[in-house]
């Protein structure tokens, strides 16, 4: 014999249409902008030489080829990263293969030997803006996991949880010192 | 949802520092890249402001205009955004960062995504 099918009560379909399309809205977000923010330097009518120190210095060069030149040897994206992390990271007493320190006295921190290096990036017109990306993106890891080390070490904390206040200190003693060079060709146009 | 449709091709790099930006109408977007026509317009990037192509030498212009557009007390804090295709040479991205320079917009934003490149 025959059974009739039993029927599946659907007069709470739309009640729940209705709670999904709420839930979606809701939840969705709409996607944010996010990169990597500079700050350009001012204009300079003749782009003198500001004399720093040799030592001071760590040169980044960028070829049309995409290939990196650091501080005259050839560098690699992959080892970019803990060079410029040991360049910068402040070696006190003094130490002449690193750059110079200076004390500072600093809130929250107190007396403090920031490092006075500067990394100098210079790249060709023919540079692929995806390789640029990589390298600015490599130096900030630097800057930014000294900066986390010198959280932990002082605050005990990492530096997202810091108070607005101690971030400030941590910036001010890990200055985020990139300098670009004024644009010019460099080998092999 | 976006406000001008584009006339460049953008694929963005991918970068892991990366910090978000905030308040939307404090950005003004730069856009270079490849046409999305190749056929008409060849396949050398070129840089879209506002709805249509320029040169290098429409930013200026461009910069002014924008900081017209806003209130006298955020016009020193428009953030420009640098959207530009991965595959770009940096010549006319370093072009234009010149001419942002001249024109004083001093605080721009490399977009990319987030995420670990290969």
């Amino acid at each position: 014999m025959r059974r009739a099918a039993p029927e599946i009560n659907a007069g709470s379909m739309a009640d729940i249409a209705f709670l999904l399309l709420i839930f979606f809205l809701v939840t969705t977000t709409m996607d944010v902008d996010s990169g990597i923010t500079r700050r350009l330097p001012p204009p300079v009518d003749s782009p003198d030489n500001v004399k720093v120190k040799e030592r001071n210095v760590l040169n980044v060069l960028v070829n049309k080829n995409n290939m990196l030149l650091v501080n005259g040897v050839p560098g690699d994206i992959r080892t970019l990263k803990d060079v410029a992390k040991e360049f910068m990271t402040p070696h006190y007493p003094d130490d002449p293969n690193y750059p110079e320190v200076e004390e500072q006295t600093i809130k929250f921190i107190g007396s403090f030997h920031s490092s006075k290096g500067v990394i100098s990036l210079k790249n060709d017109r023919g540079t692929s803006y995806d390789t640029y990306i990589q390298v600015q993106n490599e130096l900030a890891r630097a800057f930014n996991e000294i900066k986390e080390e010198l959280s932990v070490n002082k605050f005990g904390t990492k530096l997202s949880s810091l108070s607005k206040e101690k971030l400030e200190a941590i910036n001010e003693a890990v200055p985020v010192r990139i300098s670009e060079a004024e644009p010019e060709n460099i080998g092999g146009n | 949802m976006r406000e001008t449709s584009l006339r460049v091709k953008v694929k963005l790099p991918i970068a892991t520092e990366i910090q978000k930006l905030e308040k939307k109408s404090l950005v003004s977007y730069i856009y270079i890249g490849p046409p999305t026509n190749t056929t008409l317009y060849g396949t050398e990037s070129r840089i879209q402001l506002n709805d249509q192509y320029a040169r290098v030498s429409d930013v200026p212009e461009f910069v002014t205009a924008e900081r017209e557009a806003r209130n006298e007390a955020d016009r020193n804090l428009i953030t420009t955004s640098l959207k530009v295709h991965k595959e770009t040479k940096m010549g006319v991205v370093t072009d234009v960062k010149q001419e942002l320079r001249k024109a004083s917009a001093f605080r721009i934003n490399y977009s990319t995504l987030k995420g670990i490149a290969k």
